[in-house]
């Protein structure tokens, strides 16, 4: 049950030490480890998957959101607020987008094959997501980072001031491991709660819950509403090919909106009549507003996008096809871990975060980053948290190999009562799924019903804390804890819904059908178990215990 | 979600136990095993990285279709996603050619 010292030491564990350990093999880890390493530091990076295709990018194909040096720069970064809610902040949407410009010519430098555009210059405003992150793991090795795949991490080790490193299984040899590190990139993504989609199966808000645990603080946790349209029962997520879908009922009837008009385009305005149509039937689509060169041109720039028609097959142009909303979750939700400093680093001395794991209310408030804008962010935050971490971990030496430090894994880990068998991880995350994926509930929100949810899933945390374990092989202990950091994070993500009362963004509150100017900040979390929400104008109350 | 590993077209590399980010595969000393299926995120990564296209996955995410090898080698699905992005034995290829831009372009 759980890992300590003994066990770490038998020779069926690893045990490492490096200055810096970045967590997670996403775009964003990547980038933390180019950079830490470029600063001079020793630099192990730990993934649950496999450093090349986890995370949600590498099945992807994704734009990022560029906005090259020049005299419209302020005014594109101005336009794009405005988008906002009013959440973001103009100076991290500058740097943002300034050090992922950067970074895209460092790529197009060291070779990655961007395509020409009709001008015949390099394109660099689009990542194909298997070769990116293809080429991106070849750089890390070539940088002389450990890389190690398949080890995912459970808990950090907290010498009472700062962590000091972090340990979970290689849940290939099932064995434990632990790193020892001057500092810790945390870069495992956002928590998808278990959704079929792409990428997703990685991204179960582990690297959440260890942060909460150390004492880091959450925001915007609420701004979970984003759904996207995906062909019914696949995991394609992809929202791009359905800006040009028609919608339809199964009997071939068009769909038509509150002023009569066919419903349209997937990705814009219309997207909520089409989630309120869901919501009362099936729901099918067409391509058919596609000219033959945009087909061709989807067919060729998005062939992910294809594989489930050709599979079935369909012709998705011609033909009616059955449509569902996936969830999203955080990954193009928003909230994440608070980051507190211009670097990255977190409430919690010696911990970086970057990419979806962080909140990005910094660059798109309470909007979603999809696409664009978190491609970008994971490109800038990885290199500053990497370089973050690297400068901390020097000037930290050796400290952080000599103190005592215990490990800070509760929940999934170490049950605070008895252990129960009959309580299970499947079952944890069905019931977290039934509050936090629905339409009717989470696409479409209202006070009475955000509370019912919130007394179900606090009722099944407490089952969880108490009594959720693992014991077993390495894989069983990771799928308990997994299904741990899903039920603390559907928690939070409810508690911050209630708190908000208004909408915004995609926060749709029925019973707040508008913004409140008195709303436009962040709501932080703060706790696990015992949650604490605060905000800038409110000071803190305590909402759940 | 992964149905098919092709033991006529397998050579046993085991690149797949490797590379699934959602570690589907086991290793055996032979043909790998589908270990895991519903773990399985449906991310078609893995029929790209198998170097004789050996592999594959089926379109629907929440559960087995049960199509057989001969389907899929009837229907030519072997290494369609690959040829589709332009990678070949299991390595990268083709991304310089993606229109995405002309898309980027229409969509607006």
């Amino acid at each position: 049950m759980g890992l300590n010292r003994k066990e770490l030491a038998d020779k069926s564990s690893l045990h490492l030490q490096t200055d810096v350990l970045v967590i997670g093999g996403g775009p964003a880890g990547a980038w933390a480890a180019l950079s830490a390493a470029q600063n001079g530091a020793r630099v192990i990076l730990a993934d649950k998957g496999y450093l090349g295709t986890s995370g949600a990018t590498a099945p992807s194909n994704t734009g990022t959101w560029l906005v090259p040096p020049g005299d419209n720069r302020t005014n594109i970064v101005e336009r794009r607020w405005q988008r906002t809610g009013n959440l973001a902040d103009q100076r991290w949407m500058l740097r943002t987008v300034d050090q992922a410009y950067e970074n895209l010519l460092k790529l197009a430098e060291w070779g990655y094959p961007f395509p020409d555009d009709e001008d015949g210059r390099l394109y660099i405003a689009n990542l194909r997501g298997p070769d990116y992150m293809a080429f991106m793991r070849r750089r890390v090795l070539k940088a002389g980072v450990t890389v190690l795949d398949h080890h995912p991490a459970v808990e950090f080790y907290f010498d009472g001031e700062a962590v000091t490193g972090a340990a979970g299984v290689d849940r290939q040899r099932d064995r434990d491991w632990r790193v020892d590190a001057g500092a810790v990139v945390l870069a495992t993504g956002g928590c998808a709660f278990h959704e079929r989609i792409l990428g997703a199966a990685a991204l179960t808000g582990d690297g959440h819950l260890m942060a909460a645990e150390a004492g880091a603080s959450l925001s915007g946790m609420e701004f979970t509403g984003k759904y996207t349209l995906a062909p019914y029962g696949s995991s394609l997520n992809k929202g791009l090919p359905f800006r040009w879908a028609s919608f339809y009922r199964e009997d071939g009837t068009p769909i038509l909106d509150a002023d009569g008009r066919p419903l349209q385009n997937g990705i814009g305005e219309r997207e909520k009549d089409i989630a309120r149509a869901m919501i009362e039937a099936p729901v099918y689509a067409v391509l058919d507003q596609a000219e033959p060169a945009l087909q061709d041109w989807l067919r060729r720039g998005q062939p992910n996008c294809f594989v489930p028609y050709d599979r079935a097959p369909v012709d998705p142009f011609a033909e009616m096809f059955r449509v569902t909303f996936r969830a999203e979750g955080t990954v193009r939700g928003t909230g994440g871990i608070r980051i507190a400093t211009s670097d990255c680093g977190t409430d919690v001395p010696a911990l970086y975060v970057a990419g979806d794991a962080s909140s990005r209310e910094p660059l798109v408030g309470g909007t979603s980053g999809g696409g664009g804008p978190n491609s970008s962010w994971a490109i800038a935050s990885g290199w500053w948290s990497g370089q973050g971490a690297a400068a901390y971990a020097r000037r930290r030496g050796d400290t952080a190999f000599c103190t005592s430090s215990r490990p800070l894994g509760q929940a999934g880990l170490r049950p605070a009562a008895l252990a129960k068998g009959a309580l299970t991880p499947r079952d944890v995350i069905d019931s977290v799924r039934a509050e936090v994926i629905p339409l009717e509930k989470n696409y479409f929100r209202e006070g009475g019903r955000l509370q019912a949810s919130f007394d179900k899933i606090d009722s099944l945390w407490a089952d969880v804390k108490n009594h959720l374990s693992g014991e077993g092989t390495a894989l069983t202990r990771l799928k308990a804890r997994e299904a741990a950091a899903i039920a603390a994070s559907g928690r939070w993500s409810i508690v911050a819904a209630l708190a908000r009362t208004e909408s915004r963004g995609m926060h749709r509150r029925s019973d707040f059908k508008t913004s409140d100017p008195a709303l436009a900040h962040s709501i932080t979390l703060r706790g696990v178990d015992d949650i604490v929400a605060s905000s800038a104008e409110q000071g803190q109350r305590e909402v759940a215990s | 979600m992964i149905e098919v590993v092709s033991e006529s077209r397998c050579v046993e590399c085991n690149i797949c136990v490797k590379v699934c980010p959602a570690n589907v595969f086991d290793a055996t000393g032979g043909v790998p095993v589908i270990a895991r299926q519903d773990d399985c995120q449906t991310c078609f990564l893995c029929e790209i990285y198998c170097p004789t296209d050996a592999l594959y996955v089926a379109e629907r995410a929440d559960g087995p279709l049960a199509i057989t090898e001969s389907d899929v080698e009837e229907r030519g699905l072997f290494g369609s996603y690959s040829r589709a992005l332009g990678w070949k034995r299991g390595k990268p290829g083709g991304s310089e050619l993606d229109p995405t831009h002309r898309i980027r372009v229409a969509q607006v």
